[in-house]
């Protein structure tokens, strides 16, 4: 059994601000973390490997500094890990993200399973597991709640679908995308952290992978953002005064108010 | 290849770039911002420049095939024989936009009933139906719909297409944009359709920060998003209308379903937080855990149901269906007492629907201010006690 699980670095923090003078955006606080869905993800890749035996192997594209994270992964539990950077994959929107990770997986070729997350939390959108599949042209399953059943063939899945559940069967090769509270991710011990860091971390770059640089990074992204802007609120705000018993009553006006 | 340029003239030195940088790829050296190999040109510190110092460079791409590509469609769900709600707003937007532009709307409906539903699409602003009633086609078959949208986009070359944010819209759309190798903008709260280019703007909160970001598509068809439910408002239902049907039938043409549904199960509908006419949204500022009692025991007392921001999600305070913002729920209730929540774009993205909203911070300055038709600057907890004292 073969599984690839695809991890994202995310910034640790959402704090972006503006600075109160010029407007501008400020950003304190580069820490990175592997995007939280990911690392629930390697670890239900770890006890599926527990059930069944085989390999991990984590993917992600990133900047070079991405490699501590997934050595941490290793720590975590994964076999190996494959890190895609290149300056020909910066400005990648989820197009040319999906096509640069499914070079990858062609290069670790050979897999069953491929984890996602079901998002990453510092853009929200969701797309890469469902485009990933496309592209490798595998079926797949979104937000999954829980993994019933898993062989060497096929998993089965709850995944979460609007208004309840759906219960389904993949045959591999698979992609699923799972939800933060499918496991909870271990805590590496000092051992494995040890050993993680004796472990190398492959790093291809586009022409290792054989990319079409004109479909990855900015060149091979749709998407373009053209305008970014603070929206004005401009509701007339009443200021509800006086002793914490007189706001209650203000506030019990307004409910009797509203019918 | 693209890259980051910094005009070493207009530099200043000011050092907020390399403040703005999510990724450590600027760096002063002396008095010039310089880039390194880190940069993945998110293009933040374009937007964060005061001097107009730094630019992509990068190809302009021209695609001339885009003309072909015409008509605004949304994708209608059909979820346990009714149409999705989020279907019928889209197509209230849909009309707007395609009005501007001068263009059809279309409802792309595949569903075995379908033709149950054509009255009511039309009324609500469709030009044309393009329908699927084939037998066991449904939402559900995400297989067969995915096969059946590739093959409509390849055909009829839609300019603009439209997805509701949903498990299903979030699943499919992704799958539809690999196919067609098009972009495709999640969770959109403002569309537009730009008065110069006749190209779709679409307005999210981006940078995981409090900034919104309004995306084009340039160089590829179909221009995609997904909207989640709540965000636009449908139209007045108008029986006057008149519309078109095209049926297009796929049996025994698509591909054999890979996955195999083994059962499908939907929970009896609980008070959903969508719904609510009078809502109590709880932030961080409510502190402790065992806190969130005094917010049920309040909501019970004024008849309130209690929804929360996201980190209280994520701290495991309440359940996600109750989360309300860009990535929750939308919510419209008359009244919405908000405590202890800073008033982020992603979370006013959900509640700027709100008939009435009184926010209680113990920071003056909190953005939810901005907002709210009646501030309450305190600590919210002293409040809740002395609310559900007796
Ligand atoms: C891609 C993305 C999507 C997101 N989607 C959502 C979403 O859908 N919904 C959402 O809510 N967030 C979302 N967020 C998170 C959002 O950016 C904010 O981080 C979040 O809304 C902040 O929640 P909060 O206001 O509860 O907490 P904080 O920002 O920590 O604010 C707490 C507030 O409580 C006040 N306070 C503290 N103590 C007290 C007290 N005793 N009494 C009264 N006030 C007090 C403080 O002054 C402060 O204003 C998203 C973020 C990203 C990056
Ligand atoms: N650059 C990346 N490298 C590896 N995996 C990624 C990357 N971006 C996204 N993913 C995967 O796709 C999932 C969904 O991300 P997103 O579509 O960006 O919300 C994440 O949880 C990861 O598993």
């Amino acid at each position: 059994m073969k599984t690839i699980v695809c991890m994202k670095q995310v910034p640790s923090s959402n704090e972006v601000r503006l600075h109160p003078v010029t407007k501008t955006i400020i950003r304190d606080g580069k820490a990175s973390v592997i995007n939280p869905f990911d690392a629930s993800a390697l670890e239900q890749a770890v006890q599926i490997r527990e059930k069944l035996g085989g390999s991990i192997t984590a993917l992600s594209m990133g900047i070079l500094e991405t490699a501590e994270l997934l050595r941490d992964g290793i720590s975590r539990g994964c076999d190996e890990a494959v890190l895609l950077s290149d300056c020909a994959f910066a400005g990648a929107d989820t197009l040319a993200t999906s096509y640069t990770l499914s070079l990858g997986v062609d290069k670790i070729g050979d897999f069953d399973l491929i984890l996602c997350g079901k998002m990453a939390v510092d853009g929200d959108t969701a797309q890469i597991g469902p485009e990933l599949a496309q592209t490798l042209g595998i079926p797949y399953a979104t937000d999954v709640i829980e993994i019933l059943e898993v062989d060497e063939t096929k998993i089965t899945v709850k995944r979460g679908i609007d208004g309840g559940t759906q219960v389904i069967t993949l045959p591999y090769p698979a992609l699923i995308t799972v939800v933060k509270e499918i496991q909870k991710p271990r805590l590496p011990s000092i051992q494995s952290i040890g050993d993680s860091l004796q472990k190398e971390i492959t790093i291809y770059t586009a022409p290792e992978l054989g990319a079409d640089e004109t479909r990855t990074g900015l060149n091979g992204s749709p998407t373009e953002v053209v305008q970014t802007f603070i929206p004005e609120n401009k509701v007339d705000c009443v200021e509800l005064t006086g002793s914490i018993a007189e706001i209650c009553k203000s506030i019990a006006t307004i409910r009797q108010e509203v019918k | 290849m693209p890259q980051l340029i910094i005009n070493k003239e207009l530099c200043r030195g000011c050092t907020i770039c390399t403040r703005s940088c999510g990724s450590d790829a600027l760096h002063m050296r002396g008095r010039l911002a310089e880039v390194n190999d880190n940069c993945i040109l998110c293009g933040i510190c374009v937007k964060s420049c005061p001097f107009g110092a730094i630019t992509i460079e990068k190809e302009e791409k021209i695609n001339t095939e885009m003309d072909a590509y015409k008509n605004l469609w949304v994708f209608v769900e059909i979820n346990q024989n009714r149409i999705a709600e989020v279907s019928l707003e889209l197509l209230g937007i849909g009309r707007k936009l395609a009005d501007e532009k001068g263009c059809h709307l279309v409802a792309v409906v595949l569903d075995e009933n379908a033709l149950l539903f054509a009255e009511d699409l039309i009324s609500y602003g469709a030009d044309k139906l393009i329908v699927c009633n084939d037998k066991g086609i449904g939402i559900y078959a995400e297989e067969s719909c995915a096969h059946i949208l590739d093959d409509l986009v390849e055909k009829e070359k839609p300019e603009i297409f439209l997805f509701g944010a949903t498990g299903v819209g979030r699943s499919l759309a992704p799958r539809v944009a690999a196919q067609a190798k098009t972009g495709l903008t999640a969770d959109c709260t403002v569309l537009e359709i730009d008065g110069d280019t006749g190209l779709l703007r679409q307005t999210r909160p981006a940078f995981g920060g409090n900034i919104m970001a309004t995306i084009v598509c340039l160089a590829k068809r179909p221009q995609m998003s997904t909207v989640r439910a709540g965000v636009m408002a449908k139209m007045e239902y108008d029986r006057t209308r008149s519309g078109t049907i095209q049926k297009v039938s796929y049996q025994n043409q698509l591909p054999e379903a890979k996955r195999i549904i083994l059962e499908t199960s939907f929970a009896p509908k609980t008070n959903s937080i969508t719904d609510a006419e009078f809502l109590v949204v709880v932030g961080r500022g409510i502190g402790a855990k065992k806190n969130m009692k005094l917010v049920h025991t309040f909501a019970e007392k004024i008849g309130a149901q209690v929804a929360v921001s996201r980190p209280l999600v994520d701290m495991g305070y309440a359940e996600y269906p109750k989360q309300v913002g860009q990535t929750g729920c939308t919510v419209a209730p008359k009244l919405l007492i908000s405590l202890g929540v800073s008033g982020a774009i992603q979370h006013l993205a959900g509640i700027t629907r709100a008939e009435k909203i009184i926010a209680v911070n113990a920071d003056d300055t909190a953005p939810i201010f901005g907002i709210s038709h009646y501030k309450v600057v305190g600590d919210c907890v002293a409040f809740l006690k002395e609310y559900t004292k007796d």
